[in-house]
């Protein structure tokens, strides 16, 4: 089929195919800034986005935010291990950023919001630090946001005490200024490495 | 179970029009094709009708059913999406035969239409006879499954909707390509035609080289794809667990669909000797 077109042709083809293949994985880092700690998620994933309720009843969204660094985390205040050491280490990351972190926002998006009412929201957050929000809404803005980030979360079968577990993502996505998606950061990350990208994101203007 | 949970698990978890109208279309097209074929009573045996239906039925579940969540939250299920993707509905699509059938689907001032802008894209007929040629098909074949699972790229091809969907595709008509190709009578491939050895070396090279990725997927100690950590798993199941049932599928049935594909090889090649036997014979009488 092919003893009519030239070799070289078919040479030619073969190299751009693989020229293209490896250069794909190379793409979004820019050529002279150093590489950030966590994963370059730049224009993956779209514009942060969400309709809920803050720890103080407040309807909130998206804009509420803009100018502010904002990381954002999906838990639960029942959480027996995850959640509470990630955001431990966020704390961390925020006293690491010194008088800088007063412009970095945690959004802490409970999956459970059924335990997770706006009072349990408002002590639990508030014993990780000013910078953190506790968000909550019903299924549908909750699932809708899940959805947007790709997150998985699901209930686990009740004990026979009644409580239960809720299996969710561990990753931390991060938001510049104007709300577009940066990094996404997990529980492989130290506080060190978030505080150093963040300070980063935190020099660029609005 | 109950009508909503049904209808959660039947409806696309992301729709995309695309999809929805390239199945549709695709189904509508053929449909007409058979009613004017059994009304000229020359409608080929309903197997085939049944193997596209099949087929095009399974590419549709695989991206616009629930199905598509929980391969994007479990590794497992996402190498099963792609070995229906990229094997399983491409080898029914492909023995359904469905050109002759869907030809008679369209309208017949369409169809010269059709006929005569193809003709005039040369370029394009160029192209498919290159991604056509049997080294670039299989290197395409086996390629597009290494370079998906590569780990950096299968990350952002989980996180970013675009490259997951390309992903999809690019499985989905490489399949098609690559099957049409290996299982095709030579008679009806035009100037793409393959011998039916060349395309049994090829499907052993290419059930090697599955079986090679899908072992070292399945037998690594740690995690390869952390993304299903990172963005959690449709259900409570071990990373390692995960990643070795995913490892499997690459490795058995990926591979099993490649002997598969050299027994019907090896059918068409029977079946074409015994058919050229006879003549052969008969022209030596004659002489």
């Amino acid at each position: 089929m092919l003893a009519h077109a030239q070799p070289v042709h078919l040479l030619v083809f073969l190299i751009g195919v693989l020229l293209a293949g490896s250069s794909v994985g190379l793409t979004g880092c820019a050529p002279h800034e150093p590489p950030y700690a966590l994963h370059d998620i730049s224009g993956l994933m779209p514009q942060l986005a969400f309709n809920l309720t803050d720890q103080d009843g407040r309807v909130v969204n998206a804009r509420d935010y803009r100018g502010d660094v904002v990381l954002l985390y999906f838990g639960y205040t029942h959480c027996p291990d995850a959640c509470p050491t990630t955001l431990a280490e966020l704390t961390q990351a925020m006293r690491r950023l010194g008088a800088a972190s007063s412009s970095v926002r945690v959004l802490f998006v409970s999956v459970d919001p059924q335990r997770d009412t706006a009072a349990v929201m408002k002590s639990y957050v508030g014993f990780f630090g000013q910078q953190f929000v506790g968000l909550r809404g019903d299924d549908a803005s909750l699932s809708a946001l899940a959805k947007r980030y790709r997150v998985a979360y699901h209930r686990e079968p009740p004990e026979p005490d009644g409580s239960y577990a809720v299996d969710h993502s561990s990753a931390i996505f991060i938001f510049d200024r104007t709300g577009r998606v940066r990094l996404i950061g997990g529980s492989g990350n130290t506080p060190e490495q978030i505080a150093k990208d963040l300070r980063r994101l935190l020099s660029e203007s609005a | 179970m109950t009508a909503l949970s049904i209808a959660t698990f039947v409806l696309p978890w992301e729709f995309s029009p695309t999809v929805f109208l390239t199945c549709a279309l695709t189904a509508l097209v053929y449909l007409a094709g058979q009613r004017a074929l059994v009304r000229r009573g020359t409608a080929p045996g309903i197997w085939r009708a049944l193997a596209f239906f099949l087929g095009l039925g399974l590419m549709y579940a695989m991206l616009q059913t629930h199905f598509d969540y929980l391969a994007q939250h479990m590794f497992w299920i996402h190498r099963l999406q792609h070995l229906v993707l990229h094997h399983v509905a491409p080898i029914l699509l492909v023995l359904a035969a469905p050109a002759a059938v869907m030809r008679e689907g369209i309208p017949i001032g369409l169809r010269t239409q059709l006929r005569g802008s193809l003709s005039r894209l040369p370029r394009l007929k160029r192209v498919l006879l290159l991604v056509q040629h049997p080294i670039l098909a299989a290197a395409l074949f086996v390629g597009l499954i290494y370079f998906w699972l590569t780990p950096s790229i299968h990350f952002t091809a989980m996180l970013d909707a675009n490259r997951y969907r390309v992903m999809n595709w690019s499985m989905a008509l490489d399949g098609i390509l690559f099957w049409w190709l290996m299982l095709t009578p030579r008679a009806a491939q035009g100037a793409a035609a393959v011998g039916y050895g060349t395309r049994i070396v090829i499907l052993c090279i290419a059930a090697l080289l599955q079986i090679l990725i899908g072992a070292y997927i399945a037998l690594h100690k740690s995690e390869l794809f952390d993304v299903y950590a990172i963005c959690g798993r449709a259900w409570t199941l071990d990373p390692l667990l995960d990643q070795q049932l995913g490892g499997l599928l690459t490795w058995i049935p990926a591979a099993m669909m490649s002997g598969i594909g050299v027994l019907i090889v090896l059918r068409l090649l029977l079946r074409e000797s015994a058919r050229s036997v006879p003549a052969a014979a008969l022209r030596g009488v004659a002489r």
